[in-house]
């Protein structure tokens, strides 16, 4: 294996650039070492000034993604050995769609508003007193909305997703998954809060199938999953409630 | 030389003055093999509906007897037809797996509180196709 590989990073200073361009970076190689590994060599040997986002180092907090060689990946969980063989050279920019602050970090409060939107909580109908206790759920109802819970919001969908890019209004892949996780649990009863911003256009039906969202999803959430499952309920929904004007609703689909 | 720099900085947004924005190509969907093949898959509706088309001007000659049946028929053997339905019926294959595919993610079935796996619930769709296929062939080239 080659004992070094070179970093393209996108550089972008607000105050000094127009538009990003590229720095070059000799890195040496450890066999364990990882992409965010190798930014945090540039940046303690190299210069100082490169800046990007990460915590855990451990595929949990979800702030260290990144497009690498064009893909969306949390850098913390991306070996470099697996490009050693790619000429040796690995280009790492700031995640896709997002409005670039400075560098690899991405400005996150356009997701954060539309995350928002989703009401992504439980929402209860009635008051029940404190006195009758907890809300139980049996394992099988956790595993009906578990897969949905697992993101830890990397966004790296909203970068795979070519709808985000071309119609910034789309709520976008990890929004809907999560207003699904609720839907889904059986302690929720805020469905029918939720379809008024799911079932639109910027909503489900922006979703045009790609697919991508799911294939990186570093939590196999499958966010292109929940939007078909919920593009299905809405029509099953739309065709009771046209057969049966009254008392129906298919979002409700817990156990 | 200052004065440029700051003219040629990007627009000043709402929330915070400098954020870059890429522009997103009109030509995203070159180049990465995945994104492509999104587009042929949108693209093969036009080849879906050429099926549809075809298939009405087919019950059309049928209302109007043998000879304009006879006449569909030559039609339908003219070269460009045959490759026209060939791309078509690739197309149409190309979705129909995708859609097969995508089948069991969509439609999550719970059994005993447990999820049928996902070729459980695809597999059933591709026997049916399976079972099609062959009765229609069978029909056809009988
Ligand atoms: S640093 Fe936390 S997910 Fe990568």
């Amino acid at each position: 294996m080659a004992d070094k590989i070179i970093l393209e990073v996108a550089r972008y200073s607000p105050e000094q650039d127009t538009k990003p361009c590229f720095a070059t970076y000799e890195v040496p190689v450890h066999k364990e070492w990882v992409v965010l590994d190798a930014l945090n060599y540039i940046k303690d040997k190299v210069d100082g000034s490169l800046t990007y986002r990460w915590s855990c180092r451990m595929g949990i907090c979800g702030s260290c993604g990144m497009m690498v060689n064009g893909e969306p990946k949390l850098t913390c969980a991306t070996f470099l050995s697996s490009y050693a063989h790619n000429g040796n050279k690995i280009r790492v920019e700031p995640l896709r769609y997002f409005p670039v602050v400075r560098d690899l970090v991405t400005e996150l409060s356009d997701f954060l508003v539309k995350l928002k939107k989703v009401k992504p909580w439980l929402i209860r109908k009635d008051t029940v007193p404190l006195s009758q206790g907890e809300f139980l759920q049996t394992p099988e109802q956790l595993d009906y909305y578990k897969q949905f819970s697992m993101c830890i919001n990397c966004t790296l969908c909203y970068s795979a997703c070519p709808v985000v890019g071309l119609d910034p209004k789309f709520v976008g892949p990890a929004a809907i998954a999560l207003a699904q996780r609720y839907n889904l649990d059986s302690r929720d009863q805020g469905a029918v809060e939720r379809i008024a911003v799911l079932a639109h256009p910027e909503g489900i039906w922006g979703c045009t199938f790609v697919g991508e969202c799911t294939k990186v999803c570093p939590k196999h959430v499958d966010p292109a999953g929940a939007i078909q499952q919920y593009k299905l309920n809405a029509v099953l929904d739309w065709l009771t409630s046209f057969l049966m004007p009254r008392g129906h609703n298919s979002q409700d689909v817990k156990p | 030389m200052r004065q440029e720099i700051v003219k040629a900085a990007p627009a000043y947004t709402e929330f915070h003055p400098r954020w870059y924005r890429a522009p997103v190509s009109v030509y995203w969907w070159l180049g990465q093999w995945r994104y492509l093949k999104f587009i042929l898959r949108e693209l093969s509706s036009l080849f879906v509906a050429s099926f549809v088309v075809i298939t009405l001007l087919q019950v059309r000659a049928l209302r109007n007897g043998p000879e304009a049946y006879s006449r569909f028929q030559h039609w339908l053997q003219s070269p460009w037809m045959i490759a026209l339905n060939l791309v078509s019926f690739l197309f149409v294959v190309f979705h129909t797996i995708t859609w097969f595919n995508l089948a069991p993610r969509a439609m999550p079935i719970w059994v005993r509180g447990k999820r049928l796996p996902e070729f459980l619930v695809a597999a059933p769709n591709y026997a049916i196709w399976l079972v099609a296929s062959v009765v229609i062939a069978w029909f056809v080239l009988r």
